[in-house]
């Protein structure tokens, strides 16, 4: 089934067309990445799922029904613009966040505790938000989004503004709410942050999607050819089998790192047993284009078709 | 509705937990019982009696010996002069100042009204002047009269005070009426009403610039409506003015009361008010204590503690929704001065025109903009004490309650599109054009 199901979602403001056609599918329980640069509409279309703002037209599903009001408290949503009133106390302004989404008084004060003792800030309970550090806080504002256990989670730009290693716990939590089948959306410019954990993904540039795939299919659909070798020996081999293309090739810390393009299967077999009959084979992988050179590469394609 | 009332009670508990709404609210009522008591507290403070010495040639005063807070002291005229006068003045600390009446050379009383000199030390204060004069002008009239060979105790005879009486025929029993309590009533409660709808309206523009530059009003709009959120913000803080109203009413009059029972037991005793019979302006505190019973009567207090509420919650709750929607266009307080003088024009006009109410309660403009919803809150508590017909007050609050409506649906479009801007500062035709954003 579909977590989120949107079609033909449009949205202008005035003259200023944000969102233009726009149709999405987000399959249930799996990590799923809205990629694309500032501006292109992301965050809009991320405010209609969330019902803060509605479509001009088009359509978008929820688990199979049409989105409405009563769906709000099953989604968790982390905004990318995010804070907590100052001068609150933590405790007291998490079970105010977490009735609005829906949670009983009792309720929350129990999922609250066991999220705070598991965060370890169980003692900041009666502090100001002032007092805290800007990761304590954030902590705080990741609990709130998760508290009420909603099937779907939505980040907004969700590692911005972390250190590294609250980045890092958070990210673990996700993928342990997301294993108990939790479906989740990140949405960043930021392609590399979240390219090894999304299983599918949509790229958005100017108000449209112009790709949507599970992520290892778009990558093989990009493959290039292009192969790195990590290699030791007297000298570079003076021949290459059949189809094996040397592109570059580096001597660094000891070893060659040598950049192929390999037009086929047993070319790669063949090259293997050069390079291990001449030298030491520390390594041999694909090259896999990122994210961010498919993108640039659909992008550019776009505007020059 | 469960999540409005949860805005509600964090809009208000937040606020009334503070240390300065405790604080203002209980030393406000302080204050007005001060202010109220004032001219009666005054009167008990012990008074610096003026001394003057007086070089009265033509013997006018007569010897006169001042009043409370004044001591005339005489010089004789056949051995001092006015320079021994002015000297005496200069050596001695104690003689506030030096009042010289000179007798000319024929005793013409005209020449004396006009030569008549004070001597002192810096300024005189105006009610010592004031008194000196009156007393010589009563004198020097006496003189000429008896010139005239008019008998003094026909002149006493012949002097008349008017008791003027105003009765009001509009009302079916006619009553007496009291203009000047009457005034300050509806004065107060104008001010007092102009203050809180300015003070709990911007209490709630900042609240709202509060939530969207910390950034927490998405997270909380992904919960609730805005609508409901700036709904339930306006109520919130409602409850706040109203609870301090209520406090400050009953400490006021707890106050008031009180610290009369207390300081002035003896004064209420009626045997003393009633000895006091005749000389009333020695027992100032007892009168004014007597006209405020007095006043409680002749005003109707729950028409006014009603009507006080019913202008409040609706005159703040509709430049509350306005001044939420400037709130929740601008990043900013300084950004938001630039929309909030065009929005309190009407709420600074009404109390300008408050000013006229005292001239006159019943003129045109002052009816005309006691319905004008924008107005109305202020200029209708002035006018009430003097009575107002129901069907105007009734129309008055109809005309406010849909203008309110009308304008808490218009905040909630501008306040739903302003809170998720940032970054740049709107102009009035961009607030027009976000009205039409469809949801």
């Amino acid at each position: 089934m579909l977590a989120i199901h949107c079609d033909k979602v449009t949205k202008s403001y005035g003259e200023k067309v944000i969102l233009d056609g726009v149709s999405l599918e987000v399959p249930e329980g799996k990590i799923f990445g809205l990629l694309g640069p500032n501006g292109a509409g992301k965050t809009t279309l991320i405010r209609i799922i969330n019902q803060i703002t509605g479509p001009d037209s088009g359509s978008v599903s929820f688990f199979g029904e049409k989105l409405s009001r009563h769906h709000i408290s099953r989604v968790g949503y982390l905004p990318e613009e995010r804070g907590l009133y100052r001068k609150m106390k933590v405790g007291e302004q998490a079970l105010y966040l977490a009735q609005l989404k829906g949670l009983s008084a009792a309720d929350a004060r129990k999922k609250l505790r066991y999220w705070f003792e598991k965060m370890d800030i169980i003692d900041w309970w009666d502090k100001e938000v002032q007092a805290l550090s800007k990761g304590m806080a954030q902590k705080v504002q990741f609990i709130v989004t998760v508290l009420h256990e909603p099937d779907l989670l939505i980040f907004d730009e969700p590692f911005s503004g972390f250190d590294p290693v609250n980045a890092n716990l958070i990210k673990d939590e996700i993928l342990e709410i997301n294993q108990k089948g939790t479906t989740i959306m990140f949405s960043t410019h930021r392609m590399e942050s979240v390219e090894a954990l999304c299983e599918n993904i949509a790229l958005v540039n100017q108000s449209q999607v112009i790709l949507q795939s599970p992520l290892r299919a778009l990558k093989e659909s990009y493959r290039s050819n292009a192969w790195v070798v990590e290699w030791f020996g007297e000298s570079l081999p003076s021949q290459w089998p059949q189809d094996v293309e040397l592109v570059d090739y580096e001597f660094l810390g000891g070893r060659y790192t040598i950049q192929f393009r390999i037009h086929s299967q047993s070319a790669v077999s063949n090259l293997v047993s050069v390079l291990m009959a001449q030298g030491t084979l520390f390594g041999l992988q694909e090259k896999l284009p990122s994210l961010q050179d498919i993108f640039i590469e659909r992008v550019t394609n776009k505007t020059n078709g | 509705m469960d999540k409005i009332l949860l805005i509600i009670k964090r809009e208000y508990l937040s606020r009334v937990r503070k240390k300065s709404f405790l604080l203002l609210t209980i030393v406000g009522p302080i204050l007005f019982a001060l202010l109220m008591l004032a001219p009666s507290l005054m009167m008990l403070l012990p008074q610096s009696e003026k001394a003057i010495v007086v070089l009265d040639q033509p013997n006018l005063m007569d010897r006169h010996k001042g009043s409370d807070e004044l001591q005339f002291q005489y010089a004789n005229p056949s051995t001092y002069t006015v320079e021994d006068l002015k000297q005496m003045l200069r050596d001695n600390e104690d003689l506030y100042a030096a009042l010289y009446i000179p007798s000319g050379e024929s005793w013409d009383p005209d020449y004396i009204s006009s030569n008549v000199v004070f001597f002192a030390r810096g300024d005189i204060s105006m009610q010592v002047e004031s008194y000196v004069r009156d007393y010589l002008q009563k004198q020097i009239t006496d003189e000429k009269l008896k010139v005239l060979g008019v008998d003094p105790l026909v002149i006493a005879g012949a002097k008349t005070s008017v008791k003027l009486r105003t009765i009001d025929i509009s009302k079916t029993v006619e009553t007496e009426t009291h203009a000047g309590p009457k005034m300050i009533v509806g004065m107060v409660s104008g001010f007092i009403l102009y203050f809180f709808i300015f003070i709990y309206g911007s209490m709630v523009m900042r609240s709202v610039i509060e939530e969207k530059t910390n950034r927490i009003v998405e997270v909380i709009i992904s919960s609730v409506r805005p609508f409901q959120l700036l709904l339930g913000k306006i109520l919130g803080v409602a409850m706040v003015g109203l609870t301090q109203f209520g406090i400050w009413v009953v400490l006021t009059m707890l106050l008031v009361f009180g610290v009369s029972f207390l300081l002035l037991p003896s004064l209420m005793d009626p045997e003393v008010i009633a000895s006091s019979g005749g000389m009333v302006e020695d027992n100032g505190m007892a009168e004014a204590l007597l006209s405020g019973l007095d006043f409680a009567a002749m005003i109707n207090i729950p028409l006014v503690v009603g009507c006080f509420v019913y202008y409040f919650l609706f005159g703040y709750i509709l430049y509350g929704a306005l001044l939420a929607a400037v709130g929740s266009a601008v990043d900013s307080e300084t950004d938001a001065q630039q929309f909030v003088l065009p929005v309190s024009i009407p709420l600074i006009l009404s109390i300008i025109v408050l000013m006229r109410v005292i001239n006159d309660p019943d003129s045109s403009l002052v009816v005309i903009m006691s319905y004008i919803p924008f107005t109305s809150p202020v200029l209708m508590m002035a006018r009430l004490p003097f009575g107002v017909a129901p069907w105007e007050l009734l129309l008055s609050m109809f005309f406010l309650l849909l203008t309110t409506v009308f304008f808490v649906w218009i905040s909630g479009r501008i306040y739903r599109t302003g809170i998720l801007m940032y970054g740049k500062k709107p102009t009035f035709k961009e607030l027009y054009k976000w009205l039409f954003y469809q949801e």
